[in-house]
């Protein structure tokens, strides 16, 4: 088997603040291969855009140390420098954003964007580097796509924009894109169509894609990989389908049960998770996800978890201090619509630490 | 939830147009259709989802319920008075029957003002609770039942995450007893396992106090969690009205159907197998809408009749009142609609 | 956009319009020294003075002064254009107030290039360095530039540079520019003044784009300009300053527009025989028309800048449309 396009090992992105230390990414680990696709699934202040913003190179400032490895093709980024990060931001690493309004500059026209972004790494004439991004524009699916090239961002719709961007984002031919909640800006329909597009773009292309999002569904449709990400860590990490059907961290659980589906007959109850996200400078000792579990044992307000895979499935790891067979039966009881609180508590004392 | 079939609201051919201006004198050269003639009913005690994409109309519509707007024409009766003309005094008098809840928790707070007066606010506005100490018991009556802490009565909204705020919204809307609560969009803004907490506890408030609740979403597995019956909008227009039962089983409207076949579904396997319906091109501007049918644009079962005549709407096989000349099949809603079950 | 212009304009014309009648009343109705008196000269006699409000129709009612001064203004009459007649020095005001107009105009060009090209280095770098040494010693002088008055730093200057009386001669002073010759002589004797107009307004204008640059900078569309990989120098440049200058724009307009109607303080401290200083004459004179003449030509500089400044705002930012 190849060698991982991106391997990501022990990443820490620690930001001094006034406050105290934002322990932002806590140690992660992650492989994306070539052509494949990762879903990284989490909440707001879960570290999930911070630590690709750091693969990027875009979180390098005075008060941030970072530590870890990220290999992309062989190379060390966090050991590189700024001028070597800059060469491949853009043209080997692209990046898709949330608000497509927001991120493309107001005062520019949309075709002159991206010929900003070719020119920046191809030696390209001016001519050429238009060309090529009218050609982007028109793979995107923007119909007259010269014209438009000539047109200024506030006079595209959402859902265009948003193709404009992913036209900019792959007009180098990158091998690696990083599409941060592409979708959650806008419209239903829109949000189906720019989905189709990235997943026909990347077997068109075989660029390998790391989708960033909160939305349990973007990442059940688009992903092959997941990682579930907790206060700055990976607490659960496996095949889309295995995350989906056979999960066993509580917070995936507590994930899971507290969406809201369509195919979900109505009476059911949503059962959220409670309590609050921490506080990243004030993490919890122990498992950081302790406070909010409902299978909290003694030791886990001690002892840290460490991501292990689990029993039968090397490539499902989880960070968790019950045992495999707890957690499986607990599943098992969830889905058959045991409450968490009625959980038997034999069941989690059968488990050791 | 509990209705016993009467009517609180009833809206008629309730249209809202923003005039567009141009040219020296500022003369009126169109028009954004934003509510175009629409007409429902809601009825005591349930839970009514307005659900369309951006432009769709449905945040007009509630404000024009709320007669945060006037409307261009058409008649909005709460509990049998029409408020769409109706003035001052009575106009105020009115209000406390009908609050709403906001969309955004970090914009729709006062940030100079404590929780506490937030909350109290509606009291003062309208006199009442003027016992000595009374305002503050009730108010903090109210926090302890939404789930905040009373104690915290003196603090300030930044002081408050996300989720709290929007409980305090909440509780800010519960103030006056109103009968109607319109939630515009209420948990779009928060983090998904905070979501689950305020749905939860508007479905309890709901039941508790027999609430009839008006809920504006985006996202239907939300609308299909809580609402009772859902009204699909487009382009300023109703296109589609149903149980909730008969919405998800069997979607009539072709541009229902693409909603539920866009929304993705959090299981890998249902999202392999599905033929999903993916619409072309993106919504119309509601300045020129399409004549007729306004979907017919983006239908894929459109025909020569869908740009002449605009159709009525009417019931259709199953239950669903729609506005379409070639309502989905069955077959067809399975299909695309992996989450849809025979009926 | 045509629409808008003509819009515009009759609203100019409202404007000044209104800003005339306040003037008049203001002058007329408040209780004030006599013209005509200041004019006769020292123990004058009652007659002189009686016939100089003959002249001048000081007599009349108030009303028909007024409308005889909106005749004066408007080409209408067989006068001409000409503003009235200077009750100080009975010559029409409208060909004094153009010979001053040249000085005003090169006072007011100097010195917004000697800011602009001062405060825009100055306030991206301390945009970019925040918090460096040399954004706080940058701010800290601006502070004082900006408190320390016009007149004040004008006689500062004066006591250190002036040629003749200054600690280090070094520079033509006060009254040096109507002796000055050709473009570059005037230009010469014009630096100290630039300098002195231009600390106050380089020093709000380096603050004001410090902050906007601060701000432009967390925008998403500077974060997508280094994801495509652009360096560090065009980022700031292309895409932050480019968005951060723009309120610039419209406060410069403004502040060409006041600065036109007349510097007074910078031009009577170096003596320049601008606007400025004509006003602040025939103010000490009570000389009614001349006053309505500079006011009003400042009222018009400022508005037609404003209009110019937005119609241009239109052209920098394109989402602006009228």
């Amino acid at each position: 088997m190849a060698a991982p396009l991106l391997e990501v090992s022990d990443l820490r992105v620690h930001f001094e603040t006034e406050d105290g230390l934002v322990k932002a990414v806590d140690g992660i680990s992650y492989t994306v291969d070539r052509g494949e696709t990762l879903g990284i699934v989490g909440e707001s202040g879960s570290g999930k855009s911070v630590s690709s913003l750091t693969v990027m190179g875009l979180t390098r400032a005075r008060n941030a140390k970072i530590s870890g490895t990220v290999r992309f093709d062989g190379r060390d980024l966090l050991a590189a420098s700024d001028d070597d990060l800059r060469q491949v931001r853009g043209n080997e690493i692209a990046m898709i954003f949330q608000d497509p309004l927001s991120s493309l500059h107001p005062f520019y026209k949309v075709g002159d964007q991206i010929v900003e972004a070719i020119r920046s790494h191809k030696d390209v004439s001016k001519a050429q580097a238009y060309d090529r991004a009218v050609e982007m524009l028109g793979l995107v699916g923007i119909p007259e796509p010269r014209n438009r090239a000539g047109a200024y961002p506030h006079e595209f719709s959402g859902g265009m924009r948003q193709r404009a961007m992913i036209a900019m984002a792959l007009a180098n031919d990158p091998k690696l894109l990083i599409a941060d909640e592409p979708t959650t800006a806008l419209d239903v329909t829109v949000q189906a169509q720019i989905l189709e597009l990235i997943e026909r773009l990347q077997s068109e292309f075989d660029t390998a894609v790391v989708v960033i999002t909160h939305d349990l569904g973007v990442v059940a449709e688009m992903a092959d990989e997941i990682a579930v990400m907790y206060a700055g860590r990976i607490v659960e990490e496996g095949a889309a389908d295995t995350i989906f059907n056979a999960p066993e961290h509580p917070y995936t659980w507590g994930l899971l049960s507290s969406i809201p589906r369509m195919d979900a007959p109505r009476g059911d109850e949503l059962v959220p998770i409670q309590g609050r996200p921490p506080s990243l400078i004030h993490l919890p000792g122990g498992c950081s996800f302790h406070p909010r579990c409902p299978y909290v044992r003694d030791a886990h307000r001690r002892i840290d978890p460490e991501l292990q895979p689990v029993d039968g499935d090397p490539r499902h790891e989880v960070a968790c201090l019950l045992s495999s067979g707890t957690r499986r039966k607990l599943w098992a009881e969830l889905e058959a619509g045991v409450k968490p609180a009625d959980a038997r508590r034999d069941v989690i004392e059968e488990g050791a630490a | 939830m509990t209705t016993n079939g009467e009517a609180v609201l009833e809206v008629r051919d309730l249209v809202k147009h923003f005039p567009i201006r141009q040219g020296l004198l500022q003369r009126q050269v169109g028009a954004v259709q934003a509510v175009d003639g629409v007409s429902f009913d809601v009825l005591r005690g349930e839970t009514l989802g307005i659900v369309g994409e951006s432009g769709c109309g449905k945040s007009t519509t509630a404000r024009l319920i709320l007669r945060l707007m006037d409307p261009t024409s058409g008649s909005v009766k709460f509990e049998g008075e029409e408020i769409a003309t109706v003035k001052g005094a009575r106009l105020k008098e009115l209000r406390r029957g009908m609050q709403m809840i906001f969309q955004d928790p970090y914009s729709s707070l006062n940030p100079r003002k404590t929780v506490g007066t937030i909350i109290s606010e509606p009291f003062a506005i309208h006199g009442l609770a003027t016992g000595e100490g009374e305002r503050k018991r009730t108010v903090q009556d109210l926090m302890d039942r939404v789930g905040l802490n009373p104690e915290h009565y003196n603090r300030y909204p930044h002081e408050f995450s996300g989720g709290q705020r929007q409980r305090i919204g909440v509780a800010r809307a519960l103030a006056l007893k109103p009968k109607v609560i319109v939630a515009d969009e209420p948990v779009s803004a928060l983090d998904v396992s905070i979501q689950a907490q305020i749905l939860n506890l508007l479905r309890e408030l709901q039941n508790e106090m027999g609430i009839t609740l008006i809920f504006i979403a985006h996202d239907l597995s939300v609308v299909r969690h809580m609402c009772d019956r859902i009204a699909v909008m487009y382009l300023g227009k109703v296109v589609e009205l149903a149980t909730n039962e008969q919405l998800y089983a069997h979607p009539r409207m072709p541009y229902t159907g693409a909603l539920m076949s866009a929304v993705p579904v959090p299981q890998p396997r249902l999202a392999a197998s599905k033929k999903r319906q993916i619409l072309a091109g993106d919504v119309p501007s509601p300045a020129n809408p399409p004549p007729a049918c306004r979907f017919h644009t983006r239908c894929w079962k459109a025909e020569e009749i869908c740009r002449q005549q605009d159709p009525p709407l009417e019931p259709k096989e199953g239950g669903n009142v729609a506005a379409c000349h070639f309502p989905l099949t069955d077959a067809e809603v399975l299909e695309r609609v992996p989450t849809a079950k025979a009926s | 956009m045509a629409a808008y212009i003509v819009r515009r304009l009759a609203w100019v014309i409202v404007l000044l319009f209104v800003i005339t009648l306040i003037t008049f009343t203001i002058f007329t109705v408040l209780p004030a020294a006599d013209p005509a008196a200041l004019r006769a000269g020292r123990q004058p006699s009652p007659e002189l003075i009686e016939s100089i409000r003959q002249q001048f129709g000081l007599d009349d009612p108030k009303p028909i002064q007024f409308l005889r001064y909106i005749q004066d203004i408007l080409p209408f009459d067989n006068d001409g254009v000409n503003f009235g007649f200077s009750v100080q020095s009975n010559t029409e005001v409208l060909p004094q107030i153009l010979d001053r107009l040249p000085a005003t105009i090169f006072l007011t060009a100097g010195a917004v290039v000697l800011w602009l090209c001062i405060a825009i280095p100055i306030g991206t770098i301390s945009a970019v360095r925040t918090g460096s040494l040399l954004d706080r010693v940058t701010m800290g002088l601006a502070l004082i530039a900006i408190s320390a008055p016009v007149y004040f730093l004008g006689l500062v200057a004066l006591f250190l540079f002036d040629e003749d009386i200054g600690r280090f001669p070094l520079l033509p002073g006060s009254g040096a520019y109507q002796d000055a010759q050709g473009f570059f002589g005037k230009a010469g004797a014009l630096i100290m003044p630039w300098c002195v107009l231009a600390a106050a307004f380089a020093a709000i204008y380096a603050r004001f784009l410090r902050g906007n640059l601060i701000d432009t900078m967390q925008e998403d569309y500077i974060r997508t300009a280094r994801a495509k990989g652009l360096p560090e120098r065009t980022v700031i440049l292309r895409h932050g300053v480019r968005a951060a200058i723009t309120p610039i724009v419209t406060l410069l307009g403004l502040d060409i527009g006041i600065l036109l109607g007349g510097a007074i303080l910078t031009e009577t401290v170096f003596n320049i025989q601008g606007i400025g200083r004509f006003a602040y004459d025939a103010i000490v004179r009570f000389d009614l028309p001349v006053i309505q003449g500079t006011v009003l030509f400042g009222a018009f500089f400022i508005v037609m800048m404003s209009l110019f400044v937005d119609i241009l705002y239109a052209f920098i930012d394109p989402r602006v449309r009228y």
